[in-house]
């Protein structure tokens, strides 16, 4: 309704500021920021280092809350949710994806991507099949007993992509998932991400500094200064 | 909801070095405590061993034990008659007037260094009241000689104890003639010898003790209380192993209170190094537990794969320890006991119920050790730490 790309809001942020203290110092670093992500949209943030780009992230998916304001998502009003139910909540709706992956080095591939689903009720032998599932989404079907550092930068991202994705989240965030990778491999995340968001319904919101990534968005907002700037605007397909 | 334990056992593998220094601080205590218990128990099992449960011993009222105690004759011969007593094939009562002095000696290769030892004058009966002994080599003394008979660990430990040699006290040579195997108990540190030989060689007049098998083990509280209302018997009885028992409390629970003193003294360091290692690993994983929480395990997920992580860090000490302290099973020492200030020979007893205490312990450790680590993983403020890197 009030979402630019008309779907319902997956995401609706009122009012919310965000002050750090640094010991006796404040750093204000969102002002009274109002902003709406439609379900299924594709959303890149851009802006300066230190902008608040990853502190929005942050308050979507709820590992850090608002100074002041309401962080709503997924309909679910997370300033009415204690820790706990916050864990649940990121569980249950949201997917990270991390510039330098974040995988468990001591892991492999088939048990990162099944962490997420140790947190269901699913036995063994369904997660086996959900794991097998989005390794071979992601196209690393025959990677599953690699270890993480076995795996090349773009393998590992794509890893880190089948666990966000593993228990079905509708909201993916990454920040800034090609910031480590050369060319060829951020390509090959781009057009995953992509994927994602229209084959599968993912809501996407992505922090990047790279142009050519923000291009593969609906929508282009620019943080500078505690202000969220509109730059480009695309239709859905 | 939790982190699967290969998750634990893999960065265990990983830290190997850190993993194995710390659990060797951990094998240390586990080791040294599994020992303390195992000297105490085999300490207390071979007094215990000592004795029977249908024997009674009559010992002067008063007197804790045989050293102190003396009966005269006279005594000993109204005691012996009780209807309580059993009585041998020949009609007898089954009764052993029995004198104990103590005999310092000289330890076999080192002429230095001596201990007392326990001689005890017995007559022929004493085999059939202790039907549990039996001669090893050689014979039994004969009445009226100046013969002996030893106990199997006297004489590898004794100068003048062997089979055939000559040993030294109350003035006159006595001839070892026997030795005999009592099953590991404290009668295997004793010398024995004819009463009758030995009462005027040590210069005694009056017995220390009066074994006496009883018909019916239930019959002694009416045996107390008949020597307990004639006066001029002035004697007290106890069940032999019971009595034995009592001997070996004093000194074992000195041997524990020492031996776990030292543990925990050691423990207080082993917990210091479990507990450095756990905090290197949440440090070093800082990242790690953001990222675990991020994904929405909850905190006390990660309290929890840190505590098993600890624990098991600190059972691979346990293990270890109680490896360590394996090959001591069965390997023999002395002390002497303070009850009869003579030198028992004894065993190291490891029991399953000994090692899985040093387990235990080993768990202990891991949790005291990993709860201040496992708890600070849990409360890291994940946006902070996956900015940290
Ligand atoms: N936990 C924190 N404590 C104190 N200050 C913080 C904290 N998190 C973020 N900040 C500050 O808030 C501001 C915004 O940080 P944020 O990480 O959101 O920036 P960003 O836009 O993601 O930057 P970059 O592009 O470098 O990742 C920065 O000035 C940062 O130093
Ligand atoms: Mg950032």
């Amino acid at each position: 309704m009030d979402s630019p790309t008309g779907g319902r809001p997956i995401i609706a942020l009122r009012g919310v500021s965000k002050t750090y203290k640094r010991d006796t110092i404040e750093v204000p670093v969102l002002a009274q920021l109002d902003l709406d992500v439609a379900e299924g949209e594709f959303l890149a943030l851009m802006g300066p280092s230190g902008s608040g780009k990853s502190t929005i992230l942050n308050l979507v998916s709820g590992i850090d809350s608002p100074t002041a304001g309401r962080v709503v998502v997924a309909g679910v009003d997370l300033g009415s949710l204690d820790q706990a139910a916050l864990a649940a909540f990121r569980a249950r709706h949201v997917g990270f994806i991390f510039q330098s992956y974040n995988l468990i080095p001591v892991l492999t591939a088939f048990q990162n991507v099944e962490l997420p689903l140790l947190l269901t009720g699913l036995d063994r032998r369904q997660r086996k099949q959900h794991v097998l599932d989005v390794l071979g989404i992601v196209g690393l079907h025959g990677r599953s007993e690699h270890y993480p550092r076995q795996l090349s930068g773009g393998q590992e991202q794509r890893v880190a992509i089948a666990r966000a994705i593993v228990s079905d989240p509708s909201l993916l965030v990454a920040d800034e998932p090609t910031g480590d990778l050369d060319a060829a491999s951020a390509t090959e995340i781009l057009d995953l991400l992509g994927r994602l968001n229209r084959e599968f319904g993912k809501s996407v919101v992505m922090v990047t500094h790279d142009p050519r990534a923000a291009e593969r968005a609906h929508r282009v907002l620019h943080l500078d200064k505690g202000v969220l700037v509109e730059s480009v605007q695309r239709d859905r397909p | 909801m939790r982190l699967p334990i290969q998750y634990n056992l893999r960065n265990l593998v990983v830290r190997r070095t850190m993993t194995l220094m710390t659990a060797g601080g951990i094998a240390l205590v586990v080791a040294v405590l599994v020992l303390t218990l195992a000297l105490a128990h085999g300490f207390s099992a071979t007094l215990v061993a000592t004795g029977r449960p249908d024997n009674a011993i009559v010992l002067r009222s008063g007197s804790d034990s045989e050293m102190m105690s003396g009966l005269t004759r006279e005594a000993a011969r109204v005691i012996a008659s009780d209807p309580a007593v059993a009585r041998g094939a020949d009609g007898e009562p089954l009764a052993l007037s029995e004198m104990v002095v103590l005999v310092n000696l000289v330890r076999r290769g080192n002429p230095t260094a001596s201990s007392n030892v326990s001689v005890r004058g017995v007559d022929a009966r004493v085999l059939e009241l202790r039907p549990d002994i039996g001669l090893r080599e050689g014979r039994l003394f004969r009445a009226g000689m100046d013969e002996v008979v030893v106990g199997r660990n006297l004489g590898r430990r004794f100068e003048g104890c062997g089979l055939g040699e000559k040993l030294r006290m109350g003035g006159r040579d006595w001839t070892v003639v026997g030795t005999f195997d009592a099953g590991g108990s404290g009668f295997d540190s004793e010398i024995w010898g004819d009463a009758e030989a030995f009462l005027p060689a040590f210069d005694r007049s009056v017995w220390s003790s009066l074994t006496l098998r009883l018909k019916d083990p239930g019959a002694l509280p009416a045996l107390e209380a008949r020597l307990e209302a004639d006066p001029r018997l002035h004697a007290t009885a106890r069940i032999e192993q019971e009595y034995y028992r009592a001997q070996s409390q004093q000194l074992a629970a000195v041997i524990r209170a020492l031996g776990l003193f030292l543990v925990v003294v050691m423990a207080a360091g082993a917990i210091f190094g479990a507990l450095n290692t756990m905090y290197a690993a949440v440090g070093s994983r800082s990242r790690e537990i953001a990222t675990l929480l991020a994904l929405g395990f909850p905190p006390r997920a990660i309290l929890a794969s840190f505590m098993v992580e600890s624990v098991l860090l600190c059972l691979i000490g346990g293990v270890l320890g109680c490896l360590l302290a394996l090959p001591v099973h069965g390997m023999s020492t002395g002390t002497t006991n303070w009850s009869s200030f003579s030198e028992v020979a004894f065993e190291f007893r490891l029991t399953p119920g000994i090692l899985a205490t040093g387990m235990l312990a080993s768990v202990l450790l891991g949790l005291v050790g990993g709860w201040f680590p496992a708890r600070a993983a849990a409360r890291r403020p994940v946006s902070e730490a996956l900015r940290a890197g």
